[in-house]
């Protein structure tokens, strides 16, 4: 199986290129046969690296160690779900991951413009072909230079398989963290659709708008990914990492975050092209910079160039991808320099009181936090070239600049849907902004006399923001139902259905505005209202948080041995006003160092990697949160002292005696259940950390609002109807057309 | 063992890529009756864009946003863009007909 992988992943190189000649020979000559077998070979290349894929997985399911990549992440005990998800672990099963990706949505791209775009997909097809021979060569280089460890197929010499893997990172073992990697590389991977038709579109100055139609789709796919992907990370920060918080603005989270955001500015300022033919340059470079923050997003992960809990991927492959980058933004600003007259908008804004003056002024907000982003994730590298001293900016910094303009984004999202295009009047705009600000007005009023906000003007001008977007989109759709059941005389639920059915698009982005509302408000909420105490405890003690008392009842301890794993824990009651509103039970779980000295069985578990396992009791206003870490400083002569122990018996038996080995295992296993066992019985001290962070779940509720939306109006399902539509449409047109 | 999956794979994705050159007559054919496809598609999301701006304009319309002249004058433009799309989308289609007549003439002619 391994073989048959290594043999699709040598074939899939060979055939990424003669996709990518075959591409621009018949782009160049215009023969068909060289353009139809192109798309030929890029198909050929999905069902190459699925088997490459299928084959790497069934190496980890089956744990052959005998291939490197499995024995380095994975082992017979781990769990089959981070068997299947070990491959995006590593970084040559990230970079398949990424190859494998790009094929599936290039050849969809594919097959779906098979019959148009005859000049452009072509180019589209080179350039596609073109990323996807880098990604698979630089696989396929990892045979020559194998210190780079990008080759997945790579095996141990017959004789040096080693019996057990390494097992994954345990960070990595969190349900979200299976699903976390694929998600943002697939974000990444589809912007390279749009971006490859938008480099055909400029080759061949085909530059209307039929390459954001076609690739629209996949610009929204790409952005649904990306959201999923950023949400799930910040879930995943929010529940194993023991800080409490769900975004540390650590470089890689910001590398997600910045295409995400020049992405979405690109998602509307394409609407602007497809109905008024401007800002045509402007697109063109906002995929171009989109793609590059995609590829930056991969660069920053695999390099290890900045300081980050993702530290894990530090890799070789650091320069090939910044070298990739420089290539994009090189060829693609010269191509555009070059095609500036055919970039001229073919209208100009009719007024400032129009949609297309607010989705321009979005896309400035857009770029404009991108760029705060960029220059806040980048200033190591900037302070360490001018200064030789590196220093980083902490979120403070972040929250200074971004919070304002995430507030006038917020009010944009609620401005944008109460415009129309090209103008509107000052009457029209009276009427449709009157109830949206009341709302505004009263959210802030009774905001302000609860006593939230006063202390936060930021949090509270969000708050005000968040209630003006909520109440225009409402307004929206409330006005539109009306409108439709006056002209259908249907109910108004089924008006509702047929406004929304019939408009995915426009209303599929209004639900995105809600989620986006509501995940903001949530983040103002639980950012400046969050109550927070560290607290040192031993059981049977108690602290007051905020208007809660929390009570360590009792200390807990488990040692799994499949995982390699100890855990100690505590069981907290948590009172208000006298009264138990949760019981948690946070952790600390210590895992044996991989590379464990066998004679000091005990250390090796401190000496590990150690993640935290925190206690939370959710509700709709506010999330109690925890997480403990015991002081083991008490522990750390008995520790010392069993290993010794250990390390005169280890001395004394003979390893290659099979019964005197399992003797020693069945030893360690003892001495690490009574290192359990005293820890209830002499409870050590724990620091614990209690947050009360208000209206957080909102957050996750804004996220899977949003997403919902993006999917509405991504649903296929709505071009067939409107095509049923088109042609009432077509028949009306041609009868006022022979009226005339 | 690799090297021999790898030519066999190879082999295959060869003739699946050849496929196109190896058409001979039948191909040509095809090719030359689908030219007109990639403009009739152009045209056609063209078509339905345009009846999107126009549906739009409506709503925008019935919710109050846009004023009766305003909308009078964004109607009458959107539609007459939608007429000359149309007007286009029947040229294209006359010809692309027309082609396949002189075809199938010149076919029978040879066939006399």
């Amino acid at each position: 199986m391994n073989a048959l992988g290594a043999a699709a992943l040598g074939a899939a190189l060979l055939t990424s290129i003669y996709a990518l000649v075959a591409a621009v020979v018949g782009a160049r000559s215009g023969d068909r046969r060289w353009v139809d077998s192109s798309r030929r070979a890029f198909y050929a290349l999905m069902a190459l690296l699925v088997l490459a894929v299928i084959s790497l997985e069934a190496a980890f399911l089956r744990s052959d160690f005998s291939v490197r990549l499995v024995a380095d992440h994975s082992s017979t005990t781990t769990p089959t779900l981070y068997k299947v998800t070990a491959m995006w672990g590593s970084q040559a099963g990230s970079l398949l991951l990424w190859a494998f990706v790009l094929s599936i949505a290039g050849s969809a791209a594919l097959f779906a413009t098979r019959h148009s775009h005859r000049e452009v997909a072509p180019w589209a097809t080179a350039v596609m072909a073109a990323i996807a021979t880098f990604f698979v060569g630089m696989m396929m280089a990892g045979i020559v230079f194998p210190d780079a460890e990008t080759y997945p197929f790579a095996t141990f010499a017959a004789g040096m398989v080693p019996v057990e893997g390494a097992g994954l990172t345990p960070l990595l073992r969190h349900p979200a963290m299976a699903i976390h990697p694929p998600m943002l590389y697939s974000g990444y991977v589809f912007f390279t659709i749009p971006f490859a038709f938008a480099i055909g579109a400029l080759i061949t100055r085909r530059l209307d708008a039929s390459w954001i139609r076609s690739t629209r789709r996949f610009a929204l796919i790409a952005w649904v990914f990306l959201s999923i992907g950023l949400a799930l990370g910040a879930f995943w920060s929010y529940a194993e990492l023991g800080w409490g918080g769900y975004w540390a603005w650590d470089p890689v989270e910001n590398a997600a975050l910045m295409p995400w955001l020049v992405g979405t500015a690109f998602i509307h300022s394409i609407m602007v092209q497809e109905r008024r033919g401007m800002l045509k340059m402007w697109n063109v470079s906002l995929i171009v910079a989109t793609f590059a923050l995609s590829l930056l997003g991969t660069f920053l992960v695999r390099s290890g160039v900045l300081q980050s809990i993702h530290a894990f991927g530090e890799s070789k492959v650091g320069l090939p991808l910044l070298v990739l980058i420089a290539t994009v933004l090189i060829g693609s600003t010269l191509l555009i320099i070059s095609r500036a007259d055919s970039l001229r908008s073919e209208r100009r804004i009719d007024s400032l009181l129009s949609r297309e003056a607010m989705f321009l002024l979005n896309n400035l907000l857009f770029v404009g936090l991108a760029v705060i982003v960029f220059w806040g994730t980048f200033f190591p590298l900037i302070s360490e070239a001018f200064t030789g001293q590196e220093s980083s900016l902490a979120a403070p910094w972040y929250n200074r600049y971004t919070t304002p303009v995430g507030i006038g984004l917020l009010l944009l999202a609620g401005v944008g849907p109460l415009v129309a295009w090209r103008r509107v009047s000052v009457s029209a705009l009276r009427r449709m902004f009157a109830l949206p600000l009341a709302a505004a007005l009263a959210a802030g009023v009774l905001i302000v006399a609860i006593g939230g906000g006063g202390s936060e003007p930021l949090a509270l001008a969000l708050f005000v923001a968040g209630a003006f977007t909520l109440a225009a989109v409402g307004q929206e759709l409330w006005r539109g139902t009306l409108a439709r059941r006056a002209l259908t005389g249907e109910g108004f639920p089924s008006s509702l259905g047929g406004l929304m059915s019939r408009n995915r698009r426009r209303y599929g982005g209004y639900i995105v505005h809600i989620g986006i509302a509501l995940l903001l408000i949530g983040i103002a909420a639980s950012s400046s209202f969050q109550t927070s105490r560290d607290v040192r405890l031993l059981p049977g003690e108690s602290a007051t948080v905020g208007d809660y008392t929390v009570t360590y009842v009792e200390p807990t301890s488990q040692a799994v041995g499949s995982e390699q794993k100890l855990v100690f824990g505590a069981v907290l009651d948590v009172r208000r006003d006298g009264e138990q509103v949760a019981v948690m039970r946070p952790s600390r779980e210590y895992f044996s160092s991989r590379t464990a000295d066998p004679t000091a069985p005990l250390r090796g578990f401190f000496e590990g990697e150690a993640t935290s396992e925190v206690g939370r009791s959710g509700g709709v206003t506010r999330d109690l949160w925890t997480a403990m870490q015991p002081d083991l400083t008490s522990f750390e002569p008995i520790i010392e002292e069993g290993d010794e122990k250990f390390e005169r018996f280890a001395a004394g038996i003979d390893f290659d005696d099979p019964a005197q080995v399992q003797l020693l295992a069945n030893l360690q296993g003892e001495a690490i259940l009574g290192l359990g066992q005293r820890y209830l019985d002499e409870t050590p001290p724990a620091d614990i950390r209690f947050n009360v962070n208000p209206f957080v779940i909102w957050v996750w509720i804004g996220g899977i609002v949003g997403t919902l939306g993006a999917l509405f109006a991504l649903w296929p399902g709505a071009e067939s109807r409107r095509r049923r539509v088109g042609d009432v449409y077509a028949t009306r047109l041609a009868r006022e057309l022979r009226r005339t | 063992m690799e090297l021999a999956l790898a030519i066999l794979i190879i082999a295959a994705v060869a003739a699946f890529v050849a496929v196109p050159f190896r058409r001979g007559a039948d191909g040509e054919a095809t090719a030359t009756v689908s030219t007109a496809d990639p403009a009739m598609a152009d045209l056609e999301a063209r078509k339905q864009a345009k009846y999107r701006e126009i549906r739009d304009a409506e709503l925008d319309h019935a919710q109050g946003k846009l004023g009766e002249a305003e909308f009078a004058r964004q109607n009458a433009e959107l539609r007459a863009e939608a007429i000359e799309i149309l007007r286009r989308i029947d040229e294209l289609a006359g010809e692309s007909a027309g082609d396949g007549a002189a075809e199938r003439g010149g076919a029978g002619t040879a066939g006399d």
